[in-house]
């Protein structure tokens, strides 16, 4: 047997490996993502906000916030029309082959599911609120008043009873697809080529690369423009990737330090 | 909750952003979603970079000051072990007392600020469910519980001349002082991992001041928790048995103003949140009463006064250091330029590169 995939996480003869591919060209901005999400997890509410940000008034993935609808409104060069092109996109937790959250988790909460999904068990969470600086993306959150950590589960319930996530379920244009990551990264790539044929040359993928600073993410995206222009890093890196490197340096600072204290004290008495 | 810091509609009002050295992002950038401020005058060209409306990409830590302040104290109750260890070996009773009571006091305070800062404080004893090298703080609880098992007893060690001198207790009194080093010595193995870990804890984020920094922030935690256990002896031993504590300040002062100097240096953009405002504060503060700290350890040898000064200096430089490098990393991960600046240039050097192969 090759070298299995750090999403396989060691279980035996798992299903295969389950996923998002949100196509935001096709997305309509109903947010019925977002209220689909809400209602099947009983995610609380997170106030009645208006942000002025076009019609988010959302804001951004958080622990209340397991599906985010973002709206960005731009001028649009050399479009004979209104001058202006809506760009729309429902995020959502990245599910990371190399997830940071679930590497920093000291309370072993945050566990690979047999879907090779990223889930939070609350009855373990202590609310230490390590994973939350730890995600790349922003995405999960402590949420107030409760103290410890949520985020999307890619609705690990639904799944386990072989039904369609909710926000997918609720998805009226498609543009939430759920399925194997394998077929999904298939489907992607056929939908960009087909972009990119009727002259949408600025759709691109985000997130479908296995080779990418997470190792691929179990939800990826088609964008039609820059990651950073939907509020997600251009480049995330999983940041356990660096680790080894931190742990020799700390050791390099624990011999200074001890030899520092040994040479204070074997110095000539006064 | 999310309607915060966005009045502005997405265009950045926010300070006045500038491209540091060669971290700014592309300069040609325009468009709904983009953050951008016009300088007519300015002299540094401005960095641009585009965003969702300014908002953060990654979440600041919500650690409130408890772990800052756990910074402090873990460091100062390392650096004390240490200084317990080297009174006891070294015959400095006052230096091996002072040394031992302050580890059991810094780590008690410890305890609490983690305990503390718990979404779930009834929770904390399932930092002890698993051992996780992955997670800094996995290894950090374990450390700080086999820490706690040998600085423990060493601490209460000092209390045996509390007890009779005859009968089964005036055996206990006599092991006691052996018993006592045994256990200050495992605790004085373990206290360097304990103050440095802490800096693999910061730097195992996302937070892009804290994660660049990991090659100096171990080395400011150990610096800055040996010139605060010396200024923490400093004030607690006479001054005939702190010559060792002197020569202590002055290395670990020297370890961790080197340390701050290359992160405030070093990173180009992600240097930027330690060098200004709050963070930037509280690190020069701390610089500066650390060299009046170390100047008055070395100067003041004679006078018990003017030690102890130098003592409550030192120890206060260790905490505005540790709570400037705390400010300094939930900084840069509030403003979405040092989240994107960095990684767009990342991005444009590999395009640059696969493009001359």
């Amino acid at each position: 047997m090759g070298e299995q995939s750090p999403a396989s996480a060691g279980y035996q003869q798992p299903p295969p490996r389950m996923g998002f591919f949100t196509d935001t060209s096709v997305c309509i901005g109903c947010k019925a993502c977002e209220v689909a999400c809400k209602e099947w997890n009983q995610v609380p509410d997170d106030g009645l906000n208006l942000l002025g940000m076009s019609f988010d008034n959302t804001g951004g993935l958080s622990a209340n916030t397991w599906r985010h609808v973002a709206f960005i409104e731009q001028p649009r060069n050399g479009d004979t029309g209104s001058g202006m092109r809506w760009l729309m996109s429902s995020d959502v937790c990245k599910h990371c082959t190399r997830a940071a959250c679930l590497d920093v988790c000291p309370t072993g909460a945050l566990f690979r599911t047999e879907f090779g999904t990223v889930v939070v068990q609350e009855d373990i969470c202590n609310g230490c609120g390590y994973c939350i600086p730890a995600c790349p993306y922003g995405v999960i959150d402590q949420r107030r008043g409760d103290g410890r950590a949520w985020k999307c589960t890619l609705c690990y319930d639904r799944l386990k009873a072989d039904l369609t996530p909710a926000c997918a379920k609720a998805c009226p244009t498609a543009s939430i697809q759920y399925g194997p990551l394998e077929e999904l990264r298939e489907r992607a790539q056929a939908r960009l080529e087909q972009l990119h044929e009727a002259g949408e040359t600025s759709a691109r993928l985000y997130g479908h690369d296995p080779d990418d600073g997470v190792g691929g993410a179990g939800a990826f995206f088609l964008l039609l423009d820059e990651p950073e222009v939907y509020g997600l890093p251009p480049d995330p890196v999983v940041t356990t990737r660096d680790l080894p490197a931190m742990w020799r340096r700390a050791g390099l600072a624990a011999l200074t330090m001890a030899a520092a204290a040994v040479v204070a004290f074997l110095g000539r008495r006064p | 909750m999310n309607a915060s810091g966005t009045g502005d509609q997405g265009r950045g009002t926010r300070g006045t952003r500038r491209e540091t050295q060669d971290q700014g992002t592309r300069p040609d950038r325009r468009g709904e979603g983009t953050r951008r401020e016009r300088r007519d005058a300015a002299v540094v060209p401005e960095a641009e970079f585009r965003s969702y409306y300014g908002r953060p990409i990654i979440k600041a830590p919500v650690w409130r000051y408890d772990i800052p302040a756990y910074l402090f104290t873990g460091g100062l109750a390392a650096g004390s072990a240490l200084v317990a260890a080297g009174g006891d070996l070294t015959g400095r009773p006052a230096l091996r007392r002072a040394g031992r009571l302050t580890t059991l006091a810094a780590l008690s305070a410890s305890t609490y600020f983690l305990i503390n800062d718990l979404g779930r404080p009834e929770r904390f004893h399932h930092m002890l469910r698993v051992a996780k090298p992955t997670s800094p703080m996995s290894v950090g609880s374990w450390i700080l519980a086999a820490f706690g098992a040998t600085a423990g007893p060493a601490a209460v060690s000092e209390l045996a001349p509390l007890l009779p001198r005859r009968g089964p207790l005036g055996l206990v009194r006599r092991l006691a002082p052996s018993a006592g080093r045994v256990a200050g010595i495992g605790a004085a193995m373990i206290a360097p991992a304990l103050a440095t870990y802490t800096g693999v804890l910061l730097a195992d984020t996302a937070v892009p001041s804290w994660h660049e920094a990991y090659p100096e922030l171990p080395f400011i935690f150990a610096g800055s928790a040996l010139a605060s256990a010396a200024g923490a002896g400093l004030i607690a031993a006479p001054v005939e048995q702190t010559s060792p504590l002197r020569r202590l300040a002055l290395a670990g002062a020297a370890i961790e103003l080197a340390g701050a100097h290359s992160v405030e240096t070093r990173l180009g953009l992600l240097s930027e949140p330690y060098t200004t405002g709050r963070a930037g504060r509280l690190l020069r503060a701390g610089r500066t009463l650390t060299a009046l700290g170390v100047a008055g350890a070395l100067l003041g040898r004679r006078s018990r006064v003017v030690s102890a000064l130098s003592g409550a200096a030192l120890l206060t430089a260790s905490a505005l250091t540790r709570f400037g490098i705390f400010a300094g990393g939930v900084r840069s991960a509030e403003d979405p330029k040092y989240t994107v600046g960095p990684q767009r240039n990342r991005l444009t050097g590999r395009e640059n590169g696969r493009e001359r192969r």
